[in-house]
C-alpha cells in the first residue's frame, strides 16, 4: 500500500537526482542561450570530467568532493579553450558547422577515451558513500544529500555572475542582441568562450557529485545527456530558471515513474512529458514564444 | 608662417568593402575635423550603412585605409575601435531589451575603467534625464524614442571622440525627431565630432557643417552645407524642390 513515507522518500531522492540533470541541463543550456547552437559534444565532456574526478581520486586521493573545487576552474579553461581555438575557428560563423564541429568532438573525445581506459566500468569506494540521514519521515544517503546542496551552491553562483559582474551582463547583451554588443566594444568570441567555458565548469561539478555513487565508462555522459536535451526544451531553450526547475522537475518524475511502475520504467514519464511539452507547449514551460 | 595642417579626427581613403564578392563601397574619401558635424545623405542601397560598418570594423575593409585620430584602424577589432573611441550607434538602435537601462549603460563603458565612467553616467542622465528616470526597467519595455536615447547614451558611455549615429530619427514622431536634433548640437557642444546618416535630409543639414551624397557606393556631391543646399541635383534628389 502507498505510504506516505516512502512516497516522500521518492520525491525527495527525485529532487536530488535532478538536481545533477539540472546542472547538465544549465550548461547546455547557457551554451545554447548565448551561443545559439546545440552541444553535441555536452555528453562526451561529462564523460572526460567523470573520468578526471576518478584519476583524480584514484591517483592523487583527493576526495571527488574537494575535487569539484579543483576541476571546475580546470574545466572552464579547457572549455574556453575548445571554442576559442577549435569550434569557433572550425565554425566561421555558420551554425550548421559548430554543429557538425561539436558532434565531430564527441566522436572524437569518446574514442579516445576507449583507447586509452578499454570500456571497462569502473567505480569507487567512498567510506562515507552509504551513510544516510533522516529528513522527516524519509532516510536519504549522503552523496545525495550533498548533491543537492552542492548544486543550490553552483547555481547561486552561476546567478551572481551573471547578474553583478561585468562579464556576466556582456555574455547576457550578447544572447540577444550581438551586434549591439559588438559596437558596444564586447569581444563577442571572448564572451562565446566564457559561455563555454562556463558550461563545461558545470559539467565538472556534475561530475564530481555523481562519482560516489555512479560508475565511469567512456560513455556514461550520454545517459545525461538525453535527459538533459529534454529538461532544456521543456525549460525553454536558453532558460536558466527552466533548466533548474525543468531539472529538478524531471528528477522527481522519473523517481515517481520509477516507484510506481518499476525501476527500468522511471524513464517513460520523462519522455511522455517531453512529448507532452513539444505538442501543448514547445517554446517551454520557461522559453520565449517566438 | 607656416599653417598648421589641420588634424583630422577621421580621415578615410579610397576605401572599399561589401559583402561575399559584391562590392558596395567603390573607393571613398572621407574627412571628418575634431568637433564637426558631417551628414552623409544617399538613397537605399547607395552604401551608407556599409560604410558605417567598416568604420567600426563590423565589415572587413577589402582595401584603402581609415585613420582615426592619427592611427591606422582599418585592421583593428570592433572591440578595439570602440576602446580607440569611435563609436557607432547603428540603425534600429540595438539596445539589450533583456537588460536594465542602467545595464545598458554600464556595458557601453565596457572598455573603460569603473572610475571615470561614473562621471559620464551623470552627463548623460543630465543630457537624457528620461533614462534616469527609467534606469531600473528593462531596456524592451521602453518605447521606440527612448530606446533610441538609450542606445546614443550607451555611445556616449564609451567617452567618444567621433559618434556615429545611423538614422536615429528613424520611426520617431516629429516633435521627438526635433528633440533629437537639438540634442545631437548638445552632444556636439561638448566636443563630440558627429557622423550623421539620416533620412532627414532638411534637419540634418541644419545642424551639419558639411555633407557628403553617397550615390552607389561612391561620393558624388560633398562641401559645406551652404553651398550643396543651392546645388540643383541635391535639390531634386533630396529637398523635392
Amino acid at each position: 500500500m502507498l505510504s506516505p513515507a516512502i512516497l516522500f522518500t521518492a520525491v525527495l531522492n527525485g529532487l536530488m537526482t535532478g538536481a545533477i540533470y539540472a546542472l547538465v541541463a544549465l550548461g547546455l543550456t547557457l551554451i545554447y542561450g548565448v551561443l545559439h547552437i546545440i552541444n553535441f559534444a555536452h555528453g562526451a565532456l561529462l564523460t572526460v570530467a567523470l573520468f578526471a574526478a576518478l584519476i583524480a581520486y584514484q591517483t592523487f586521493g583527493i576526495d571527488p568532493y574537494l575535487a569539484a573545487f579543483l576541476l571546475a576552474p580546470l574545466f572552464f579553461g579547457l572549455g574556453y579553450l575548445l571554442q576559442r581555438l577549435v569550434i569557433g575557428p572550425a565554425a566561421r560563423g555558420e551554425d550548421r558547422n559548430i554543429l557538425l564541429v561539436t558532434l565531430g568532438l564527441a566522436v572524437l573525445i569518446e574514442n579516445a577515451l576507449l583507447y586509452v581506459f578499454r570500456a571497462d566500468t569502473r567505480t569507487i569506494n567512498l567510506p562515507y558513500a552509504f551513510e544516510v540521514f533522516e529528513i522527516g519521515p524519509a532516510v536519504v544517503a549522503l552523496p545525495r544529500l550533498a548533491a543537492l546542496g552542492a548544486v543550490a551552491v553552483t547555481t547561486l553562483i552561476l546567478w551572481a555572475i551573471m547578474r553583478y559582474t561585468s562579464t556576466g551582463r556582456a555574455i547576457r547583451a550578447v544572447a540577444k542582441e550581438k551586434l549591439g554588443a559588438q559596437l558596444a566594444g564586447i569581444d563577442v568570441a571572448h564572451i562565446y568562450a566564457v559561455t563555454f567555458g562556463l558550461g563545461t565548469a558545470c559539467l565538472a561539478v556534475a561530475a564530481c557529485l555523481l562519482l560516489p555513487t555512479y560508475y565511469v565508462n567512456p560513455g556514461a555522459g550520454n545517459a545525461f545527456v538525453l535527459v538533459a536535451f529534454t529538461i532544456v526544451v521543456l525549460g525553454g531553450m536558453g532558460s536558466l530558471v527552466g533548466a533548474l526547475l525543468g531539472g529538478l522537475l524531471i528528477g522527481v518524475v522519473e523517481s515517481l515513474c520509477g516507484f510506481f511502475l518499476g525501476e527500468s520504467l522511471g524513464q517513460i514519464g520523462i519522455f511522455t512529458i517531453f512529448i507532452l511539452v513539444l505538442l501543448l507547449r514547445p517554446h517551454g514551460l520557461f522559453g520565449e514564444a517566438t | 608662417m607656416v599653417e598648421p595642417v589641420p588634424d583630422p579626427i577621421l580621415a578615410v581613403e579610397n576605401l572599399r568593402s561589401g559583402y561575399g564578392i559584391t562590392e558596395v563601397l567603390r573607393g571613398v574619401d572621407l574627412t571628418i575635423h575634431r568637433g564637426e558635424i558631417i551628414a552623409v545623405l544617399g538613397s537605399n542601397g547607395a552604401g551608407k550603412s556599409t560604410l558605417n560598418r567598416t568604420l567600426s570594423g563590423i565589415n572587413r575593409a577589402w582595401s584603402g585605409s581609415i585613420r582615426f585620430a592619427g592611427t591606422a584602424i582599418e585592421r583593428d577589432s570592433p572591440a578595439r575601435i570602440v576602446a580607440r573611441g569611435l563609436i557607432h550607434v547603428p540603425e534600429g538602435r540595438r539596445v539589450f531589451p533583456n537588460l536594465s537601462v542602467r545595464e545598458n549603460l554600464d556595458l557601453g563603458a565596457y572598455r573603460r575603467g569603473g572610475g571615470r565612467s561614473r562621471d559620464t553616467l551623470a552627463r548623460v542622465f543630465s543630457i537624457f534625464p528620461r533614462l534616469s528616470e527609467r534606469q531600473n526597467q528593462r531596456a524592451g519595455t521602453l518605447s521606440g524614442g527612448e530606446q533610441q536615447m538609450l542606445a546614443i547614451g550607451r555611445g556616449l558611455m564609451a567617452d567618444p571622440q567621433l559618434l556615429i549615429l545611423d538614422e536615429p530619427s528613424l520611426g520617431l514622431s516629429p516633435l521627438l525627431v526635433e528633440e533629437l536634433f537639438a540634442l545631437i548640437q548638445t552632444i556636439n557642444a561638448e566636443g563630440i565630432a558627429i557622423l550623421l546618416v539620416e533620412q532627414n535630409v532638411v534637419q540634418s543639414l541644419d545642424v551639419a557643417q558639411r555633407a557628403y551624397v553617397l550615390d552607389n557606393g561612391q561620393f558624388v556631391l560633398q562641401g559645406d552645407v551652404a553651398t550643396l543646399r543651392d546645388n540643383p541635383d541635391l535639390k531634386r534628389t533630396y529637398l523635392g524642390m
